[in-house]
Formats: C-alpha cells, sequence, structure tokens
C-alpha cells in the first residue's frame, strides 16, 4: 500500500468544503471585539474540497485492523463483536440533540436509561449502588480510590497512606492511587498465579488503606484465596477495589459483590461491548457496597416512585459525594449503546458472556498447547483469557513474543497483547471473547502453527515481520529521539 | 443467542478439545457458595434488536425537539454530514489503541494530523492525542503545571472565579486527592472580566499557575495579553482554557502577551461532535515543546520505518502509566479517539475561512439576540465587556422561573446563575450559526410574554 499524504498536502489556497459554512460575516459584524484581541493570521486549517476529505479519510481508515475486519485477540481488552444496533440506538436524533444542561422536564427519556442502565449494572455486579459518570476504566479506578479516600476522611482514620496492588495489575492501579494521594505497595503473585497469601498478611496494617485487584487476574486465572485476602484487607481496615477489567470471565458467574469487593469499576468498552474507538472513548461506571454509597461521583439518576419522573441526583443531594469528574456527565453516549447491548443479552444473556469467553479461551488454550506452545500456567484453568510464554522460543530461536505478534499481522491476524503482565516473561497474553466462531479460532490457530514452524526452519520471516502491512517495522528510538509531533511544511 | 456463534455441534467439539464435560466444568476453581448470588434474577429477559431500538427510540422522541439557548460548555454547531458517517466506519469504530503500530498506521495518522491541526489552532508547538473533556483537562493540565514550574514550590494554582464553574468543580475533585489547592480570582461584577488590578494581591506569592478563560464563562473577553504577562512576571505559568471556534477569530494562546501561554485545554465539543447529553467529547490538549515530556496522556510522532518509508507511532511512552506505573504522569490510559477523528474530520472540511464563518455567525447571532431581549423592558446586560458567543442577562424577574416558563412553551432559554454565582435575576444565553432570524424572535416573543 502507498504512503498516504498528510491532508494538509492536500490543501490549496482557496479551496475548501464549501457546503459546510456559512457565508462569512462582514467586519462591521465584529466591530464588538477589540482589535487587540483578533487573530492576527488565520489558523493553518487545510483548504480541501469535501471529496478530499472523504478520500483521505477512508483511504485512512484501511490502513487499521479491526473487529470489523480480523480476530482481534488482545488480551485484558475484550475486542468483541460491537453491535452496530447499539451505535443506530445511541445516534437517534432526539438523543444526540440533548443538550446535557436541559431540564429534567426535557430528559425524561434519556434520565429512564440511565436509571435503568445503573440498576442493570447493579444486579449484574451484586453492588448496592452504581454511577455512570466516570468516563473511562482510569478515571472509573480514580473515582473508586477517592472514595476509599472519602471513606477514610470522614471517619477522621488519617493513618492509611498505603494501597496495595499485585504485581500483576494493570499500569493504571498504581498511577491512580498515586493522584489519590496514595503511596503503592506492590504484592508477590505466586507460581500458580494467585496472590501471595502470607506477603499479603505481612503488608497489610494500620497504614493500609485498601487493594486494588482484578478477578479473574490479569494472569488469566480466576484468584481462588478471595475470600481469605478480603477478609485479611477488612480485619486491617481496609477497603477492598475491584478492577474491572475482566469483568467478562465472570459475567453471571460469580458477582463481585459477592466475593467481598467494596469497590468497582466496570469497563463497558470491554464488557457491554461499547466500541474502542481507536482508543475511546470508554466509560467507567464504578459500583459500591453499603458503606460507600454516600460517596459515589456524580450526577446519577433517580427515580420518584410515585410520580414516575426521574431527577438527577447531585451534589445537592448528595453533598458527600466526590464529585463530578467531568464537565456534565460523563459519556452519554457510550453508556447508551451500552444500555442497548444489555437490554438485547439480558438475564440470559449475560450468563453465556462468561460462559462462552470462557469455552472459547480454553479451547484457545488447549489446542495452542497441542500445536507446541508453552502456557504460563498449565495447571490452571483458563478464565476469558491465558498466557503463553516464549521464552523457550526466545532462547533456542531467538524468535521474541514481539517477534511472533508482528509475524501474526502478515495472517491477517491482529496480535495479542504482548509482555503483559510484565512478571511472565515472553509472554502472549489471548482472549478471543464470546463473539469469534470456531473457524476464526482455528485460523489463528493454524497461523501460530505456521509461525512456530517458521520460526524453527526460517526465523527471519519471524525476525523481520511484518511485510504485508503499509509499513515495516518502525524506528521507535527514532521516534523518541526526533521528535516530530506536528506536521510543518 | 445474540452474538454468539457458536452451534450446538461447535459446543461439543470445543468442549471433547479441551477434555470437559459441561461448560460449567470450567468454572470449577471458583468457590461454590461464591456462585449462589448469580442468578441475577431482578434482570430483563433479553429481546431483540427490533425491540430495543424501538423502546430506546420513544424515548429519544421524549426529550422532544426544543428551541434552545443553552451552552454553558456545549454548543449546538452544524455538523457535515461527512464527519460521523467516516468516524464510524468500522474501521476506525472498531479498532483499538494502536499498540501495534503496522497494523493500525490510519488511527496514528488521524491522531498526527489532530495534534498538528490543534497546535496550529492554538497557536502551540505540541498537542497530544486528547483527553477525556474540558474540565479533567483542565486538572490534567494542573497536575502538569506543578511539575513543569521547577520555579515553583507550590502545590497552588490560582483559578478565576469567572471560570466555567463545572471545570472548576471537576477540576478541584480530581486534584485535592493530592493536596493541590485552586485559589479564587474575583471577577469584576460590573465588567464581567478577570481584572489584572484584582491580581495584585497576589503578588508575591508562590503559585504555580494561573488559569485564564478565554471566553470566561460569563461570555466575556479577558484582557489575556495583561493577563498572560502578569503570570509569567510573577513565575507562574500560564494554563489557558479556551473555546476553539472562537479561536478563527481570537489571539491564539501561543501569541498572549509577551510569551504566550504555556499549557493550553479546552473543550473540542464544538468541533464535530453532537451536544448527546454531555459525552463522549473530548478534550484537547497542547503546550509548549520544553514541557512535552510532562504532558499527559498518548502522543504520537512521525518517524520511518526499516526500509525509510513515512510511519507514526507511539512515542514518549516513558510518561504513561503502562511503562512507569506509578511514577506516570497520570493515570490516563485511552483518549478520546473516536471523538477526536470526528474532530479532525471537521477541521478538515471546514477549513480556515470557514471556521471563522462559523464563529462569526455566533458572535454576530449572540449579539443580535441579546439586542432582541435588551429591548425588552427590564431586560438588561449584566456586564459592560466584550462577549464572543454568550453573554449573561438580568431578568426583572427570578431567572429560575422565568426559565422553568419558558421549558414549558419548549424554549430553553439559557442557564441560570443563581446557583453558582448568587445572581437570581441572570441567565447566561448563547446563540451559534445554527439560530434563524425566527429562531431569535420566537426567543424574545415568548420571554417577553413570560415576563408580562
Amino acid at each position: 500500500m502507498n504512503e498516504t499524504k498528510l491532508i494538509f498536502q492536500h490543501s490549496r489556497p482557496g479551496r475548501g468544503a464549501n457546503a459546510q459554512a456559512p457565508k462569512p460575516v462582514s467586519e462591521d459584524q465584529l466591530s464588538a471585539i477589540p482589535a487587540s484581541l483578533r487573530r492576527q493570521h488565520k489558523p493553518g486549517l487545510p483548504e480541501v474540497s469535501e471529496l478530499d476529505v472523504v478520500r483521505h479519510y477512508t483511504n485512512l481508515s484501511s490502513k487499521n485492523f479491526a473487529i470489523d475486519k480480523q480476530f482481534y485477540p488482545l488480551g485484558s481488552c475484550t475486542m468483541k463483536y460491537n453491535p452496530r444496533g447499539a451505535n443506530r440506538a445511541a445516534m437517534l436524533p432526539g438523543f444526540l440533540a440533548r443538550h446535557p444542561l436541559a431540564p429534567a422536564s426535557h430528559s425524561q427519556g434519556y434520565m429512564a436509561c440511565l436509571y435503568d442502565l445503573q440498576n442493570f449494572l447493579k444486579e449484574v455486579t451484586g453492588m448496592k449502588g452504581v454511577s455512570l459518570a466516570p468516563m473511562a476504566g482510569a478515571q472509573g479506578e480514580f473515582a473508586g480510590v477517592a472514595m476509599i479516600r472519602a471513606y477514610h476522611d470522614a471517619r477522621n482514620d488519617d493513618g492509611r497512606t498505603e494501597i496495595l496492588i499485585p504485581e500483576a495489575a494493570h499500569g493504571t492501579n498504581p498511577a491512580t492511587a498515586v493522584m489519590c494521594g496514595y503511596k503503592v505497595r506492590e504484592v508477590p503473585v505466586g507460581k500458580g498465579g494467585d496472590v501471595d497469601l502470607e506477603a499479603l498478611k505481612e503488608a497489610c496494617g494500620p497504614q493500609t488503606a485498601g487493594l486494588m485487584m482484578t478477578n479473574p487476574s490479569t494472569c488469566g486465572v480466576f484468584e481462588r484465596q478471595i475470600e481469605a485476602i478480603a477478609k485479611t484487607v477488612h480485619d486491617a481496615g481496609g477497603l477492598l477495589y475491584y478492577d474491572g477489567a475482566n469483568l467478562n470471565a465472570i459475567l453471571g458467574k460469580v458477582r463481585p459483590g459477592d466475593m467481598g469487593f467494596d469497590v468497582i469499576h466496570m469497563n463497558l468498552h470491554k464488557t457491554f461491548a461499547t466500541p474502542h474507538g481507536g482508543g475511546g472513548p470508554g466509560a467507567g461506571p464504578v459500583g459500591v457496597s453499603q458503606r460507600l454509597l454516600p460517596y459515589l461521583p456524580t450526577p446519577m439518576a433517580g427515580l420518584d416512585e410515585e410520580s414516575g419522573e426521574y431527577s438527577w441526583i447531585d451534589t445537592d443531594t448528595l453533598p458527600t459525594s466526590i464529585g463530578h469528574l467531568s464537565a456534565f456527565m460523563g459519556n452519554a453516549g457510550v453508556l447508551l449503546r451500552a444500555y442497548f447491548y444489555a437490554m438485547v443479552l439480558g438475564r440470559e444473556g449475560m450468563i453465556r458472556v462468561g460462559e462462552y469467553s470462557t469455552l472459547a479461551a480454553n479451547y484457545l488454550l488447549k489446542r495452542l498447547q497441542q500445536v507446541g506452545y508453552t502456557a504460563a500456567y498449565p495447571e490452571r484453568r483458563a478464565s476469558h483469557e491465558f498466557i503463553l510464554t516464549l521464552a523457550k522460543e526466545a532462547k533456542e530461536l531467538n524468535v521474541t513474543a514481539m517477534d511472533v505478534a508482528k509475524r501474526l499481522l502478515d495472517y491477517n491476524q491482529h496480535a495479542p497483547t504482548t509482555y503483559f503482565p510484565l512478571l511472565v516473561p515472553e509472554c502472549l497474553l489471548i482472549e478471543p471473547t464470546e463473539t469469534e466462531s470456531k473457524e476464526a479460532m482455528d485460523d489463528f490457530i493454524a497461523a501460530m502453527e505456521a509461525i512456530l514452524h517458521e520460526a524453527k526452519t526460517d526465523p527471519d520471516m519471524v525476525k523481520e515481520a511484518p511485510f504485508t502491512q503499509p509499513v515495516r517495522r518502525l524506528d521507535d528510538v527514532k521516534a523518541a529521539r526526533e521528535l516530530d509531533l506536528t506536521w510543518s511544511e | 443467542m445474540p452474538y454468539i456463534p457458536h452451534t450446538p455441534d461447535d459446543v461439543s467439539a470445543m468442549l471433547d478439545a479441551i477434555g470437559a464435560e459441561r461448560i460449567e466444568d470450567l468454572f470449577d476453581e471458583i468457590p461454590a457458595h461464591l456462585k449462589a448470588g448469580s442468578s441475577l434474577d431482578a434482570l430483563p429477559e433479553g429481546r431483540g434488536e427490533m425491540e430495543v431500538t424501538r423502546l430506546m427510540a420513544e424515548r429519544a422522541e421524549q426529550d422532544r425537539y426544543a428551541l434552545s439557548f443553552l451552552g454553558g460548555g456545549a454548543y449546538q454547531h452544524h455538523i457535515p454530514a461527512a464527519v460521523w458517517e467516516i468516524a464510524t466506519r468500522g474501521e476506525f469504530y472498531t479498532a483499538y489503541t494502536p499498540y501495534q503500530a503496522e497494523a493500525s498506521q490510519g488511527t496514528l495518522q488521524v491522531i498526527y494530523e489532530y495534534q498538528t491541526l490543534i497546535a496550529r489552532l492554538t497557536g502551540m508547538d505540541v498537542a497530544n492525542a486528547s483527553v477525556y473533556d474540558g474540565a479533567s483537562g483542565l486538572a490534567e493540565a494542573v497536575l502538569m503545571a506543578l511539575r513543569a514550574n521547577r520555579k515553583s514550590k507550590s502545590n497552588r494554582v490560582l483559578v478565576p472565579e469567572a471560570l466555567n464553574p463545572r471545570y472548576r468543580s471537576a477540576c478541584d475533585a480530581i486534584v485535592r486527592n493530592q493536596d493541590v489547592a485552586l485559589d479564587t480570582v474575583p471577577f469584576c461584577t460590573d465588567c464581567g472580566q478577570t481584572l489584572a488590578d484584582s491580581l495584585n494581591q497576589y503578588e508575591g506569592q508562590d503559585y504555580a499557575a494561573l488559569v485564564i478563560s478565554q471566553p470566561n464563562y460569563f461570555g466575556s473577553l479577558e484582557d489575556v495579553d495583561a493577563l498572560a504577562d502578569w503570570a509569567h512576571a510573577n513565575g507562574m505559568l500560564v494554563i489557558a482554557v479556551v473555546n476553539p471556534t472562537s479561536l478563527a477569530l481570537l489571539t491564539p494562546p501561543g501569541e498572549w502577551g509577551a510569551e504566550g501561554a504555556d499549557i493550553v485545554v479546552g473543550e473540542g465539543q464544538p468541533l464535530g461532535i453532537p451536544l448527546s447529553s454531555g459525552g463522549p467529547y473530548f478534550g484537547f490538549m497542547a503546550c509548549k515543546q520544553k514541557h512535552v515530556r510532562q504532558m499527559p496522556g498518548r502522543i504520537i510522532g512521525r518517524t520511518v520505518d526499516l526500509e525509510g518509508k513515512q510511519g507514526f507511532t507511539l512515542t514518549l511512552q516513558a510518561r504513561e502509566q503502562h511503562i512507569r506505573r506509578s511514577k506516570a504522569t497520570s493515570n490516563i490510559c485511552t483518549n478520546q479517539g473516536l471523538a477526536m477523528t470526528a474532530a479532525t474530520i471537521y477541521m478538515s472540511l471546514i477549513g480556515p475561512d470557514g471556521l471563522a464563518s462559523v464563529a462569526g455567525h455566533c458572535h454576530a447571532n449572540t449579539q443580535k439576540l441579546a439586542d432582541k431581549l435588551t429591548a425588552i423592558d427590564g431586560v438588561e446586560r449584566a456586564f459592560t465587556a466584550p462577549t464572543f458567543h454568550e453573554v449573561v442577562l438580568t431578568l426583572p424577574q427570578d431567572a429560575d422561573t422565568v426559565l422553568a416558563r419558558l421549558a414549558e412553551k419548549d424554549i430553553l432559554g439559557g442557564l441560570s446563575l443563581a446557583k453558582d454565582y448568587g445572581m437570581s435575576n441572570a441567565v447566561l444565553v448563547n446563540a451559534t450559526e445554527i439560530h434563524t432570524e425566527g429562531d431569535l424572535d420566537l426567543f424574545a416573543t415568548a420571554l417577553k410574554d413570560v415576563l408580562a
């Protein structure tokens, strides 16, 4: 595929998408703006025709892998099918036109959807209250830890300065704890993929504000000692935070609330099939146990049972709330897509998500072992995802996990997550999701088998891959050393 | 099974391969008594796309069209059809963060173009790939300023009272956990601006940054040159909060005062994003080159591949949480990719003259609206300062009551300033290029009726 020019390189002075902008206003009509505040030269936006723009961005789109085009087994990202119906529903004119500050009288339809979604998520997770306000998983984490802090602060329990985090955790967990003013203490993970309980017991104390963890963990296995972990943290006076990154695995099987978690965030762009959009927008609703209810971020949708009218629960009615985390009320359009998905799946559909995502992962793991790959936790059941380690291949064949990932692109398969979690050497974290057919997985298995064969017979094919993409491997060192972040003619 | 493709034969074949009898066996590592709560009895039965679409269409219809003059940080603009037709192509809509650069050149090049567009619009050196929204972007900017201002040891930042109160409260909710204090600079109650004189009381005190909002929440235009110069003279960085449409007409932050702003943030919604109840929008963020390593979020760089061909990749990742963990610049992971993609398409379509024309109509229509409304007895402009596309009017009656009565006529006649500023008779009104002369007249007539 040829190099695509930048949109700026299509620009010609005097050209424009002339159907789009209104006619210019006269200078007279701008006379109220003092000359000293006026821009002296035009901003350097491109001057291009409508067709230029449509063609340019359509061509660029073709340079992406996407769920709509390829199997996308990116571990911990839950790249399942994003129903088109959800997009159409969220883009209904009545929803798109609603101003975020429109009065409740003109918002009942929208608020009904939010209210229903709050209740749906509450039941699915076993929590006592849900706020849809956080705009992404990381902001949901922030809200969760901020609530933990608000809880301890309200009790004047101010010696709690530490958040415990298993070493396999997502990078957002420690970064979030720091944003909430906490120190981070890592807890080791044992050989089988479970948290080292003895080490946790030693780490817990009066300085412990809480523990953040994912279950199933990022090792792709269910944390079997979860009750003992919950008891240890609670006995020390800390609270338990559930990172919902892997909620897909346990939907309808076991609920975070029943495992003893005090606060959780959900990634609707994972578990509830809203699109990842090339890196967002997401939505990261939070759910809480009884004792954190007063601190939920606002606004939330409330219902007056008698009148049947919806109203906003805001900081004036919930003054203990940690407050607003955005100018308005979070990523509304993402919430509507998740609501559509929840309503289509319903109770039995939710249960199937956990079942079939787990079935797919265990199938894929078994077959990849059969064709010669090494599981990081061979004695464990896979959850909705699992880890392969290519330590042996790296040592014996000098072919790394990254090489295999890049070669997969040539087989028209998106690469799994590479080098995460950090504690497993040369790892691939693989998550097929429940929406991929057996044939799609078999194609992936065939590609993996072929690559392993290549690694043994023609390793350069793997080490120099990809060959079929718009670009070959990129010079990341040059990108960082000779920063080129904006175009100039 | 909605969205699950497996036939009974597939399921048995997969179970056979695994060596399990039933799917339930795959959950045998979960303690049995923990599973009890998960029958999910309170959830509704699933329905088809037709039924759910009908339900949601009825609800969308319920929030019936009203003639709106609401602004306050989210604005109605014409969105070219091509913007979302292209942004919702599956190749953009269903891709993930471009970690595999070779298979994500589409998204990566879009972000590089977006960074360029934002840098040019704001007059800054560099931009990131966007943050969640304008308000949370301000929180990121405040935290960034604390890191970037090496001369200051302070964890305090000066924030104008005339800043959008929703930005103020979200920013506070995010930064207060790191013991960052936001001190308030009052506005002039006659002119509706933040005067350089009101800053004198802070002279000689250690603050990491001064936030300047252009226009401010009242729509008033600030004397940004004087404010920026004052901040720099007092060892503070300048954080600009700007409306992107206005930048087609107004001095870009990069040129404020002698040195220009250091960090710029704002709400990207006016650039092709529908109102959609407040999101998803995106926050744009730009800065001077020297501060780039303190900027949070994704940043894309242009480089070459091993054959020397141009390509785009995530860069400066050592700032980010997936590498630096607890030492990262922020916990932010994703950006607002799809909204940012739409804005890139919007800016390309609208062009420099088009954006100036949109901004011009916003300004002119708001002036016209203010003239029509202030022709009504007892309705007056609250402040004397020049404005961009919002203006505060005082009414002869309680604003909340008047707005509620207008809403009964399906006119959303502005935002009350009662709760946020204790100005119980004041409303903030906005008009943009989408309002016709007839719309403005309808509002004026309705307001006259309500006040009569």
